[in-house]
């Protein structure tokens, strides 16, 4: 049984389609990415899991209980770390773990215990007593996933978990989503940054104009869709671009920039640095960055 | 607009009032510096100052220092102040700029809760701060027990009442500045009109009318009578009039409230 089930989820803000018939399932013990630009959605479709903003249409289920009926029971079993700070900044880094196990009618000993065992696991321990005031981003994003733990959920729900996080926190905060799952922690997870979701995630959607576009594994989708390598050609002269045209090969013309999708091998590299030019040619693996590009454009969002 | 059903309230609620309960007791001993301290200003302002320009004056057929009728009115501002100020910039303050009632969405609280218990605390602050103020009140020896005992549920009627007006607010301001318009039209009038720092009876009729409109008058009327044992079967209409109107702000706080965060 799935995890959760969402079918043609809908939301309209005036004459605004933010979800447009949106339709996934969650297995258990997957990470499932939503990957989309900003305003493709993605909050508003996680919003919608945990009824903090009322759907218009469509069915949702979670662990098999259905959300108009059993919300706060779902509420019970899930995890959510929003995408703002909303850390408690009367309250100290551990008692905001405490404070928190009490609206899910955790025992104050089993929460403090659990709160430790949440600031050991994040690496927290040494600013259990500080105000939430003197953290810096990195860690208030650790404090807000181990408060999405505090009451041992079944289900995870990240709402683009490391925006504006240094490599460092990033890093970190990576591993510990790994171990997460490694011990069977399903997790839905909204991101743009394509490493993140290429690290995590066993399969994605990826959104825009609050549709699905397309949807599996995400190394799979890019052998299929874009192909095993790309060569990025900068400052492409006119030799450059009528080698190409000779070749059997799919361009796509930036302007000052060539990208020649390669299904495999290097022939087509070697020859062009060879006959041609060879600075300004870079052979790379193809990645998920191309092939959300390719999905939703290259047209600057917002 | 969404009304609150019975059944959308649990005994959770309470952890709402738990957790602004708790962050009250790390900062008790500043929070209970204005209840102890205002009364001995004023009860010094007035009783030494203004009381010999004023004089004794007649409340329900008694003799009363003018120190003594503003007493009790200390005590009903105070309960009005402390609630509304909590739903109002405090309120506010947690829901737009600290985002608590984001995370408590997040638990299996709903948003009625989430009101209810902010209300049900405004509330308790205003018997906090009632029962400090009337101790010092009682020490000086202006109140008369065991009447001025009923003040602890009258504080906790007229704040969950003011409460309910102060989150009324909140859901209506489009922003924090905007609560300056309630205060001064609100607030201040009733300060100064409720009865509070003369007898109503020197108004002209139609000020008077218009001032048993004012919740705080009957809320003036009730501390007054019961603190200083001064009975009346009016107030038995100004418990009446605090009872029914607690009870339609309340939902109404609550809706409104809905209707703004819920989107």
């Amino acid at each position: 049984m799935a995890i959760l089930e969402v079918e043609s989820l809908h939301k309209s803000y005036a004459s605004l389609n933010a979800v447009d018939g949106i339709s996934f399932a969650v297995q258990p013990g997957e990470c499932f990415g939503l990957l989309g630009p900003n305003g493709a959605g993605k909050t508003t479709t996680i919003r919608m899991l945990y009824g903090y903003t009322p759907r218009d249409a469509g069915r949702l289920s979670l662990f098999g209980l259905d959300i108009d009926k059993d919300l706060r029971e779902i509420k019970r079993r899930i995890g959510i770390c929003q995408q703002e700070d909303s850390l408690d900044p009367d309250l100290s880094v551990r008692n905001n773990l405490v404070g928190y196990a009490r609206y899910f009618a955790i025992p104050l000993q089993l929460a403090e215990r659990r709160a430790d065992e949440l600031l050991g696991f994040f690496a927290l321990q040494n600013r259990a007593a500080d105000k939430i005031s003197i953290l810096s981003g990195g860690l208030k994003r650790r404090l807000m996933l181990a408060r999405a733990l505090v009451n041992q959920p079944e289900l995870l729900i990240l709402d683009e978990p490391t925006t504006g996080l240094d490599p460092q926190s990033r890093q970190l905060l990576w591993d510990k989503l790994v171990e997460l799952k490694r011990q069977g922690l399903t997790i839905l997870l909204t991101t743009h940054y394509m490493e993140e979701a290429e690290r995590l995630c066993d399969r994605l959607v990826i959104v825009d104009h609050g549709q699905i576009l397309v949807e599996g594994n995400p190394a799979a989708l890019v052998r299929e869709r874009v192909g095993h390598t790309i060569l990025e050609i900068a400052d492409p002269d006119q030799d450059v671009r009528d080698f190409l045209s000779r070749e059997s090969c799919r361009v796509e013309d930036l302007g000052r920039r060539l990208l020649v999708y390669l299904d495999d091998g290097d022939e087509l590299f070697l020859k062009l640095t060879r006959e041609v030019r060879a600075e300004g040619c870079l052979l790379r693996p193809a990645g998920l960055e191309d092939l959300f590009l390719q999905l939703t454009g290259r047209d600057l969002r917002e | 607009m969404k009304w609150p059903k019975p059944k959308q309230i649990s005994a959770r609620t309470i952890t709402v009032w738990q957790r602004n309960f708790s962050i009250y007791k790390q900062n008790w001993k500043i929070a209970s510096l204005p209840p102890l301290l205002e009364p001995l200003l004023y009860i010094l302002a007035f009783g030494v100052g203004l009381s010999v320009m004023v004089g004794d004056l007649e409340y329900g057929g008694q003799k009363l220092s003018y120190t003594t009728f503003i007493a009790p009115a200390l005590v009903s501002v105070c309960i009005m102040h402390n609630a509304f100020f909590e739903t109002t910039y405090n309120s506010f303050v947690r829901m737009y700029y600290q985002k608590t009632f984001d995370a408590l969405l997040a638990t299996p609280l709903n948003l009625e809760e989430i009101i209810l218990g902010e209300m049900l605390w405004a509330a308790s602050k205003s018997l906090i701060a009632a029962t400090l103020m009337t101790t010092v009140i009682s020490v000086c020896g202006f109140f008369s027990f065991p009447g001025a005992f009923l003040l602890l549920p009258l504080a906790f009627l007229g704040g969950l009442l003011f409460a309910a007006s102060g989150m009324i607010c909140t859901a209506l301001v489009p922003g924090i500045e905007t609560f300056n318009i309630p205060i001064f039209l609100g607030v201040t009038p009733m300060f100064l009109f409720s009865g509070t720092f003369f007898p109503l009876q020197n108004l002209p009729g139609w000020a008077q009318s218009l001032a048993q409109l004012l919740p705080l008058t009957h809320l003036v009327s009730l501390v007054r009578g019961c603190s200083l044992e001064i009975w009346d079967v009016g107030l038995w209409l100004s418990l009446l009039y605090l009872l029914v109107a607690t009870l339609l702000l309340l939902p109404l706080a609550i809706a409104l409230m809905v209707r703004r965060i819920v989107v």
